[in-house]
């Protein structure tokens, strides 16, 4: 019995194929809408985590507080005995197979200075002492074969420890256009004369560079800056950093005070001839459904140790991703939803234009024996055929877009990025929310049809049969 | 589809009234009718516009159901049944033949006939040999599988014919079968109807104006404003 009436729908949607074609039409741009822009956010979720990933890894330790309190004073949260608890951690049966790259990181801030330019330059900055050989590993990472491949930080390698990079603004401000032969980058307005611009501080890291100077002699040709920071014990320190090239950062703020280094020589900056710590013992995982998984087991493993150190996680230390995923999906919900009510209301309309011209059809039927309840599946099957037709049809669309889009090059800087990355609709990204759509899309359609199919079966017999 | 004995009657209605509302007017279609129709019979129901004519062929025809009184259609009470019931005890029991054919357009001539047999569920090869040969009977074997477009108000209503007599009812219902059609097709029509009731020994029960499709009956109940005005058996 389903299948005459499977035909009779079928052949009532080609009978007004006009009608069909325009509902289909309306439910194919939603589902071309839908997809195309399920496509963007994938795109634009994968392509964040991706980038945090690289740069940040999955999870980072730290000592219990440094996530609430640390930032005021990095040095002051450093973590114990590191490469004790990055053995454990590398040796953990359940921990090592996941691991991609283990590596320690130092936060540090402090004062940046060119004193050996004319215009001598001084500047807080914010730094990050990496071993560069991990820091490459961890940019290869591409779990998503999103094509976002950051740079490798030039210049530096696991030998050299006086060789960093900083960000083009702090470059800029700290006079060092020339020698690192910066593009975009104008002559400054005539600044005071020099004697009177040396403040008591550049005169004091001079005079604390000094000490060092015949390392900076053996430095290679570049840019030279110093950068004086507190140690732990309080004391003043400074070291010399070999500027081997520039890195532009997304935000300007860190942009002007981003300075990448060796571990070895923050370090040295940091803890001088003391114990030397991490604030940071960095896990890239092979795979990010691990994180949990990795998190639970680390968790595990400190209160086991009673080692007083805490994870968290990409999302936790960029909260800019979060609100970015939340911003993205309430804009989904919102172009789901008009989507859906456009589906709903020309669904609606094109099956009580359809009941209303085959009144006189369902009484017959209804005369013949036909129960109500078929005359209501009948005109269900019809609502689903255009919610199908029309979603087959915008998807096919959206795949055939897509993929014009993703080869056609086009490249884009997202937010919070300095370099442009290559513009792709993922539209089989997530692949469930993606068959989400289309099913929600069809149910929308037969949903629309049951206030007409229902209208259709509550008919009277006698009146449908009257009905001209 | 069980013969009822041949003495009992197909149909049976005790004082059986029948009204509607019409805005604040209540209008009675039928008024406390009472009658019994014999089975295997050509039956006519006669009477002027608005006498009652279609009101008491669709109440038979278990369509519609009565203000007052009993409707029995092959010894059951309809009233007894509820609603899926009374769909499937019209799809086992009656076919219908309408005035303007009422054939499902979207399917050819073949499936409008095979539709009835679809809904008792009758097995596909039967089904087939019924439909095929249901088509032979009414001389539209070669026209199985046109749509209803392509074919003639006459060809229509034969479609509509066989459509009805397929299952094998008990009981035909026609309401002005021959209305919407010239008079040589319409008295061919009729010939056909006569032929196929007297080899199926259904019961056909017609409301008519048609002089010609009267002349034909074996029964002729007149109706007037509501009420049964006289019973004549042919040759009576």
């Amino acid at each position: 019995m389903i299948g005459v009436l499977v035909k009779i729908a079928w052949r009532n949607i080609v009978r007004n194929r006009r009608r069909s074609l325009m509902t289909a039409s309306a439910v194919a741009a939603g589902a071309l809408a839908m997809l195309l822009f399920l496509g963007y956010t994938t795109y634009i979720f994968l392509g964040m985590e991706t980038g945090n990933v690289q740069h940040l890894g999955h999870l980072r330790v730290f000592r219990a507080g440094y996530f609430l309190y640390g930032a005021g004073n990095p040095t002051a949260y450093g973590i114990d005995g590191y490469r004790e608890v990055m053995r454990e951690i590398g040796d953990d049966p359940v921990l090592k197979p996941m691991i991609r790259v283990l590596t320690p990181a130092q936060s540090l801030m402090g004062i940046a200075a060119n004193y050996r330019s004319d215009n001598a330059a001084s500047r807080t900055f914010f730094g990050e002492g990496i071993i560069p050989s991990d820091r490459a590993r961890m940019l290869g990472w591409d779990q998503y074969h999103t094509g976002i491949f950051h740079p490798l930080d030039p210049g530096m390698s696991d030998a050299d420890e006086s060789s960093g990079l900083v960000g083009t603004g702090l470059a800029r401000i700290l006079n060092l256009c020339a020698p690192l032969k910066l593009p975009d980058c104008p002559p400054a307005p005539a600044a005071a004369p020099a004697e009177e611009h040396r403040g008591p501080v550049n005169a004091d890291i001079a005079e604390l560079a000094g000490r060092d100077a015949p390392q900076a002699e053996q430095a290679p040709e570049g840019a030279q800056i110093d950068l004086l920071a507190a140690t732990v014990g309080g004391a003043p320190n400074v070291v010399s950093l070999h500027v081997a090239s520039t890195q532009p950062q997304g935000a300007k703020e860190l942009d002007d005070a981003y300075v990448l280094m060796h571990l070895g020589l923050a370090q040295q900056l940091v803890y001088g001839r003391e114990e030397h710590k991490v604030t940071a013992i960095v896990l890239q995982l092979r795979d990010s459904r691990y994180m949990s998984a990795a998190r639970a087991r680390l968790n595990a493993l400190f209160r086991e140790r009673q080692l007083g150190l805490e994870v968290r996680d990409f999302g936790e230390l960029v909260p800019f991703y979060g609100q970015v995923i939340r911003l993205f999906s309430s804009i989904f919900l919102f172009i789901a939803l008009v989507m859906g009510m456009i589906v709903l209301f020309a669904v609606v309309n094109t099956m009580t234009m359809n009941v209303m011209e085959r009144i006189n059809e369902i009484g017959t039927s209804r005369a013949m024996g036909v129960r109500r309840s078929r005359i209501r599946a009948q005109f269900l099957i019809e609502g689903t055929f255009i919610g199908l037709i029309g979603t087959v049809v915008g998807a096919a669309l959206a795949i055939g877009i897509a993929t014009l889009v993703n080869r056609s090059g086009i490249t884009w800087i997202p937010p919070g990025n300095a370099i442009p990355i290559p513009l792709h609709l993922d539209v089989l990204g997530r692949p469930l929310r993606a068959a989400s759509i289309c099913v929600g899309l069809v149910l929308v359609a037969t949903a629309a049809a049951l206030l007409p199919a229902n209208r259709a079966a509550r008919l009277s017999v006698v009146d449908a049969l009257r009905h001209i | 589809m069980t013969q009822p004995a041949a003495t009992s009657p197909v149909v049976r209605l005790a004082h059986v009234s029948r009204t509607y509302q019409s805005g604040a007017l209540e209008v009675r279609a039928l008024d406390d009718l009472s009658l019994e129709i014999p089975p295997d019979r050509f039956s006519v129901v006669i009477g002027a516009s608005g006498s009652g004519k279609t009101t008491l062929l669709n109440l038979i025809g278990c369509i519609d159901a009565p203000s007052k009184g009993v409707v029995e259609v092959c010894r059951q009470n309809i009233a007894e049944l509820d609603d899926d019931a009374v769909a499937d005890f019209r799809a086992r029991n009656i076919g219908f033949i309408f005035q303007t054919f009422s054939l499902i357009p979207v399917l050819s001539a073949y499936e409008n006939v095979e539709y009835p047999l679809l809904l008792v569920g009758m097995p596909a090869a039967e089904r087939r040999r019924r439909t095929t040969a249901m088509l032979e009977a009414v001389g539209l074997a070669a026209q199985a599988q046109r749509q209803p477009n392509e074919l003639s108000g006459g060809q229509k209503q034969r479609v509509a014919i066989a459509r009805a007599l397929v299952k094998q009812p008990q009981l035909v219902l026609a309401d002005e079968p021959t209305a919407n059609l010239d008079s040589a097709t319409g008295a061919a029509i009729i010939a056909l109807m006569r032929r196929v009731q007297a080899d199926s020994h259904t019961t056909f029960i017609f409301a008519t104006h048609d002089p010609q499709l009267m002349s034909h009956a074996d029964e002729i109940f007149a109706i007037r404003d509501g009420a049964l005005l006289e019973h004549r058996r042919s040759g009576a």
